[in-house]
């Protein structure tokens, strides 16, 4: 799919050669949208004992997030998070599809319940 | 699992709106949030999966009002950014202005066409890229030939008189070039190779503005605009043109509880105080009693809060984790289209950043 760039996107990741539980993962060309959830996915995360993110500038499209792990690589950790949280907008994008093929087979249904409504028989075989 | 101690419960799930200001906002999300007292906070993908529902309550051409219960307000909130910001669409970006003798200057008359909403789905176009020329795969042409001749009265130029021009442009480009290959297709401005009505897509619907009767110009008598338009695919980031929704929001739902039985008089009184009806009584044997009838109507305005012990007897809430969105389009994509291209953009997101992490 074709996507359109604004500008060249890289992560840097701040944190030390020795110590890779705490870390700080600078993005370009990032805002609140991806931030907030990444952070969200993570509290949720039992191995992640403190995250955050913040914007240094609001005029630079920057974003760094804070991770410190009870000692696995933060950067696993972050990558985990975003594994989940793909896997949570897939199962949203199933249920939600279904949820609307549902509502429009059930308005075809009452359509047809309000067309038929001289000939008896039950036709309501897909009831919601 | 354990459960809650009720106080705690109702802290974690429901935001208090109280007579001054709701409490509680925030979402406890730490999973060791509640390890003192051994319940898990985290919110693995299993729990996730099945407490995740979604309940369509009004689907029409334009607009839908669906419920999501079980998410997070982090998630509905990036789902209603990226709804609002960065999903693609096609918009007037170009216009090349051949003869405009209207009162409307150029400028604001190339600005008006910019806001044209324009009914085709984007993600048939590929975006355009810096140096690339404009062909039959990101650009749509559309031309606007109006003329007001003299001693007819004034005319209003609306948004149908745009016209799609599926084989590209028509305007000559000047070669100083005389010894070019005299090829039978002079140059213009578009390189399109093939037509646009080749594309099964649009044989059955013309690219023309999603709405015919938006007023662009006014001519005089005399005056005449002769201009080409070139539509191309944008976010609503560089500009609000290419905005897909209307808009798009989200309220929590709301919850009314009677605290305490409220009967007779004080039932009268509930049902007329609330704006929006949201009270009934019910006939008992012995007296009447007010119940709540429509709790998803409530604007949460507090009348029925105000005055005196009244916080007592009512308790106004909102549950944190179901939330009520509303998406208006603009007419490109059907508005369940486009939220699933909105939760496909969040998934890309994620997709490059797990790459650049690798």
């Amino acid at each position: 799919m074709a996507f359109l760039e604004i500008g060249l996107k890289e992560t840097i990741e701040h944190g030390s050669f020795t110590d890779n539980s705490p870390a700080t993962f600078s993005l370009t060309d990032e805002d609140h949208t991806i931030a907030n959830v990444v952070r969200f996915t993570l509290n949720q995360d039992p191995r992640v004992t403190f995250c955050g993110y913040s914007i240094p500038h609001p005029l630079e499209a920057r974003v760094n997030i804070i991770v410190q792990t009870t000692g696995d690589p933060a950067r696993e950790v972050l990558k985990d998070a975003c594994q989940n949280l793909m896997l949570m907008c897939r199962h949203v994008r199933c249920t939600f599809d279904k949820a609307v093929e549902d509502f429009k087979a059930s308005n075809v249904v009452k359509a047809m319940k309000i067309d038929s409504q001289d000939s008896s028989g039950d036709d309501s075989e897909e009831s919601e | 699992m354990g459960q809650l101690p009720p106080h705690l419960e109702l802290q974690r799930s429901r935001v208090s709106c109280n007579k001054d200001a709701p409490i509680h906002t925030e979402s406890i999300q730490y999973s060791g949030a509640y390890a003192s007292m051994g319940i898990d906070n985290s919110s693995r993908l299993d729990r996730f999966s099945n407490n995740f529902r979604v309940e369509v309550v009004r689907l029409n051409e334009d607009d839908m009002e669906f419920d999501m219960i079980g998410i997070d307000a982090a998630i509905a909130n990036s789902f209603r950014r990226i709804l609002i910001a960065e999903l693609p669409t096609m918009a007037i970006e170009k216009v090349l202005i051949a003869n405009n003798t209207s009162i409307i200057q150029d400028e604001v008359l190339a600005h008006r066409l910019g806001l044209v909403p324009i009914r085709v789905d984007p993600r048939l176009f590929l975006a355009i890229v810096e140096n690339d020329q404009p062909n039959e795969k990101n650009t749509i042409v559309f031309k606007l030939h109006v003329q007001c001749k003299r001693g007819s009265p004034r005319i209003t130029v609306k948004s149908d008189a745009l016209k799609w021009l599926p084989n590209g442009s028509e305007l000559v480009k000047e070669t100083r070039n005389a010894t070019s290959d005299s090829s039978s297709k002079p140059e213009t401005y578009t390189y399109f190779c093939c037509s646009q009505e080749t594309i099964p897509e649009f044989v059955k619907n013309p690219i023309i503005p999603k709405y015919p009767d938006i007023i662009i110009a006014k001519l005089g008598p005399g005056q005449e605009i002769e201009l080409e338009a070139y539509a191309v695919k944008g976010i609503r980031k560089t500009h609000a043109k290419w905005s897909p929704v209307a808009t798009a929001w989200y309220r929590m739902l709301p919850e009314v509880v009677l605290l305490e039985d409220i009967e007779d008089d004080l039932a009268e009184e509930l049902k007329s105080k609330c704006p929006v009806n949201l009270f009934d009584i019910e006939d008992l044997g012995k007296g009447r009693r007010a119940t709540v009838a429509r709790p998803r109507a409530c604007t949460l305005c507090r009348e029925c809060i105000r005055g005196d012990d009244w916080e007592k007897r009512v308790a106004l809430h909102r549950v944190k984790d179901h939330f009520i969105f509303t998406i208006e389009s603009t007419g490109a994509l059907p508005p369940e289209v486009l939220f699933t291209e909105a939760v496909k953009i969040l998934e890309d997101k994620c997709e490059r950043m797990i790459t650049e992490l690798s």
